[in-house]
């Protein structure tokens, strides 16, 4: 089997006056001989050249990206790596991101993968599409292609003749298949990678341009309301919808099964619906939910979840242990809580559906929508447009098919529907609970020689496209229901459940073990590095009590453990700026911790010293500095890692700190932003990161990095301040003076 | 239905709507107006913030019948793209934001601080806006940019 694409390579059109090279997004699986030779990066799986990047006649370059703009800088970034491959000036660089019917298909915008594989890929398209411009210059003014010069897209020949490459679009053909045999340049040729370009997406951001799909406004569009069940396990037996279709305003209610919702001319009369909606419905509940807090955790633990076992390493020659430890770590469930409430605007027109979206996958949606409208993927088209940061999996993918289903009730007119607040933090699928049981040796010189790590979760990917079945919320509300099927674990090396639960470190005897529960009445998906921040925060935290008991310092016991030089050298550049003191004690209310992961064991490296203070009669806990630094291999735009870095140890800091989901044996009781307060201005750390560019070494993804570290030192910062450890998340006032107060065994 | 006058940005606009209904909605959907957010509807985040008569309302819970015959200014009439408000260039110049749905309300809060207290200290600015929510955790940011237009604004 072979991918061919299905327009002659040849082929090129012309559209709206503007020459657009060939353009061939779809290509079919046909008989041929062989496999294609891989490709870098998402090149692999979108192999035409015109797939990435469009020469425009008016001098401008239009590159497509699957990946789509959180909020994180991508467009910026893949603009930089394009203008440097191609050499044009930046400014000419147009980007095209998330659109079913135009830009590759990259799956899901996660996983701090977007530079690694679109980046990658762009970058290796446009060196060839610089090449293939070069040759049509050369032809084209009757030289050799070697003497060749390419300034801001004007090629010139050593007798100073030029042909520029608006000139030159229609006739270099880029709708052929990509060989990925130009060599992209080398770091010392970059003249934007590298650089702290300002984003693009941030001046319409700050002026009240149109910057988000909560901004748009199509012609006849109504608004759109959502009506919950009140809980996960509930059922709708009776609704008043006559009176609610009475009401001032309201085009159409919409019923189907337990899913119920809205449309009206105007927003706040789609809101008035809703609550009337609200008032008149009857449920019936079940108690569905498992037990809160502490209990939680045992209930996770007892059910009836085989141990897979993940690694597992031996050695022969390693010491018995002279000491052994054990320790037991929890995270409760925790939300994205995103500050915009999700939103999708739909549009149906001749049978053929339209959606706005900020989804992380509009490829995978698109999947999805097709199976619960039974519709051919074809004849759904969805573009991204950027929604409130997400963090992972929120609601973007399940309000669109909210939206999508009131838009079939009211004609033509297309439906822009937003989530209440209530919906948002009632129906996000939440980052999961964990457990973490570590147990570890050391010998007599204080030297790891035994550990292990059993955990216990639920998924961390129920994302459109994780399994079969439809992974949208409102498919299971439906009379007839479309199943969530349980999605496997995301696998190593990346991980899921057990994301970051290997240790990067030398140890001679490991296992890893995880217990995947694979369905559960309380929704989970992926929440900003999956398993990883929970996993990254047992096993640093257990570093550090395996350090104590080898009487060593924190830092030096990382070392001592690791091979690796570029772990070494974050953690001594962390060490180095924080002003790291060996073994310094804290002194009962300030105290100072330390931590490293490299993300995935596959991404950047990151390794942060936490300064926290508590008061002792309250328990609050204050983090007043965190220095970190990190090695994302080469660096396309420094203050863009720094913002995910800075970003990442803060909101780390909030869900270390603050945050869980409340709720009781049948709903979840967490609504509003008085139920999860977060990290607040007056709260928020002083933050110093230190960058270690690489730049002869391959893009490591960074958005994820800094948030399992961040726990950690800030755990290993207070047991340091005041000698006893908590390993219970999040550390509230209240648990913090529970600990205090409790008695060493 | 009842009509009312609103000021907004300089204009004066009638809109005919329930008079309990949130400003917010009438920003956003009748004038068309996109800087003010709707985040919470709770008057619990901060990204509607506008504010009238020069003080810092959120929008979401402010019914329309209270903003008649009030000056109502939104981030659009601070500046434009082309002529930015020092506080606009200086969120822009600082990189102040990962997704910028808080942005509003933080832009607009600090105008209304600083247009009562040009030199404001670090702790005066986080205590301004200890009311808004910032998710992306930009927060750092936020402060510096509101300490650097604070800077442009008073040379």
């Amino acid at each position: 089997m072979s991918v061919v694409p299905d327009v002659s390579r040849r082929d090129f059109v012309k559209t709206g006056g503007a020459l657009v090279i060939g353009f061939a997004l779809a290509p079919r699986v046909a008989l041929a001989q062989g496999r294609p030779a891989p490709l870098p990066a998402s090149l692999n799986t979108n192999r035409m050249l015109d797939a990435w990047l469009r020469i425009d006649p008016n001098g401008t370059v239009t590159i497509f990206t699957g990946k789509i703009e959180l909020g994180q800088g991508i467009g910026t970034a893949l603009s930089q790596i394009a203008a440097d491959e191609l050499d044009v000036d930046l400014q000419r660089i147009q980007v095209v991101s998330g659109d079913t019917a135009r830009t590759p298909n990259e799956g899901q915008t996660a996983g701090s993968l977007s530079v690694e594989q679109s980046g990658t890929a762009l970058r290796f398209a446009c060196a060839e599409a610089r090449d293939v411009l070069v040759s049509a210059a050369a032809a084209k003014l009757g030289v050799a292609a070697p003497g060749l010069t390419v300034s801001d897209g004007a090629v010139t020949a050593p007798g100073g003749a030029t042909a520029t490459y608006w000139e030159l679009a229609g006739s270099a053909g880029l709708n052929r298949e990509a060989t990925a045999q130009t060599k992209p340049k080398p770091a010392a040729e970059h003249h934007w990678v590298g650089r702290s370009v300002p984003r693009r997406d941030i001046p319409k951001k700050f002026t009240g341009g149109a910057a988000y799909v909560q901004d748009i406004r199509l012609p006849g569009m109504v608004f759109g309301r959502v009506v919950r069940p009140p809980s996960p396990g509930a059922r709708l037996r009776s609704v008043d919808e006559a009176a609610a279709r009475r009401l001032p305003g309201v085009v159409a209610v919409v019923r189907d099964g337990s899913f119920l919702a809205v449309a009206a001319v105007r927003e706040e009369q789609a809101i008035g619906a809703r609550e009337a909606l609200k008032r008149s419905a009857r449920w019936t509940e079940t108690v569905s939910l498992p037990p809160a807090d502490e209990a939680l955790y045992r209930h996770l633990m007892s059910l009836p979840v085989p141990g897979q076992t993940v690694s597992e390493k031996t050695s022969v020659t390693a010491a018995a242990p002279a000491k052994t430890l054990e320790a037991l770590y929890t995270r409760p469930y925790q939300c994205h809580a995103s500050m915009g409430p999700s939103c999708a605007v739909a549009r149906w027109q001749e049978g053929k559906l339209v959606v706005w979206t900020h989804s992380q996958g509009v490829f995978p949606l698109r999947a999805e929508l097709a199976k619960v409208f039974d519709m051919s993927p074809q004849d759904i088209r969805c573009i991204h447009a950027e929604g409130a940061g997400c963090y992972g999996h929120n609601g973007a993918d399940d309000v669109v098919l909210d939206a999508a289903l009131v838009a079939r009730a009211t004609g033509a007119r297309p439906v822009k529907l937003q989530w209440m607040r209530d919906d948002e933090f009632a129906w996000e699928p939440y980052g999961s609970a964990m457990v973490m049981k570590l147990s570890g040796g050391i010998d007599a010189q204080g030297n790891v020689v035994t550990w292990s790590h059993e955990l216990w979760s639920q998924s961390h990917n129920t994302r459109p496209g994780a399994s079969a079945g439809v992974n949208l919320l409102a498919a299971r509300h439906l009379a007839t229901p479309r199943p969530l099927v349980p999605p496997a674990d995301v696998p190593q090396p990346s991980g899921g459940s057990d994301r970051n639960a290997i240790p990067l470190y030398d140890f001679p005897n490991v296992k890893v073990v995880k217990h995947y529960i694979a369905d559960a009445p309380i929704r989970t998906s992926a929440l900003r590095t999956l398993g990883g921040y929970a996993n990254v925060f047992a096993l640093e935290s257990f570093v550090d009590e395996l350090a104590a008991a080898a009487g060593a310092d924190p830092v030096e016991f990382r070392l001592r453990h690791l091979n690796d030089a570029r772990a070494r050298a974050v953690i001594e550049a962390a060490a180095q700026r924080a002003g790291w003191r060996p073994s310094a004690k804290g002194d009962g209310e300030r105290g100072r911790g330390f931590a490293f992961a490299r993300y995935k064991n596959l991404a950047c490296y990151c390794a942060m010293a936490a300064d926290v203070e508590v008061e002792r009669k309250t328990g609050l806990v204050r983090v007043a500095r965190v220095v970190a630094a990190v090695d994302a291999g080469q660096i396309v735009n420094p203050d863009g890692v720094v913002n995910q870095i800075e970003g990442g140890i803060i909101q780390s800091t909030s869900w270390t700190l603050k945050e869980s989901v409340r709720f009781d044996r049948t709903q979840v009781t967490t609504r509003s932003w008085a139920d999860y307060p977060i990290l607040r201005f007056t709260e928020v750390p002083e933050v110093d990161v230190v960058l270690l560019d690489r730049p002869d070494e391959r893009f490591l993804g960074v958005g994820e990095g800094a948030q399992g570290p961040a726990a950690a030192a800030i755990a290993n910062a207070l047991a340091n301040a005041t000698g006893k450890r908590l390993r219970a998340l999040p550390f509230t006032p209240e648990r913090v003076r529970r600990n205090l107060l409790q008695v060493d065994p | 239905m009842a009509s009312f006058r609103l000021h907004v940005n300089g204009k004066t606009t009638t809109v005919s709507v329930e008079p309990g209904t949130p400003l917010l909605y009438v920003l956003r959907n009748d004038l068309e107006l996109n800087g003010p957010k709707f985040g919470c509807g709770l008057a619990q985040c901060g990204a509607c913030t506008v504010l009238m008569d020069g003080k810092p309302v959120r929008s979401c819970v402010t019914p329309v019948s209270a903003a008649a015959n009030t000056r109502v200014t939104t981030i659009e009439s601070l500046g434009t793209l082309e002529r930015l408000h020092p506080l606009q260039r200086a969120f822009i110049e600082e990189q102040a934001c990962q997704c910028g749905y808080c942005g509003n309300g933080m832009v607009m809060s600090a105008k209304a601080l600083l247009d009562r207290n040009p030199g404001p200290s670090e702790l005066e600015i986080k205590q301004a806006l200890n009311g808004h929510l910032c998710r992306c955790a930009s927060h750092n940011r936020i402060v510096r940019a509101v300490q650097r237009a604070a800077k442009e604004m008073r040379s």
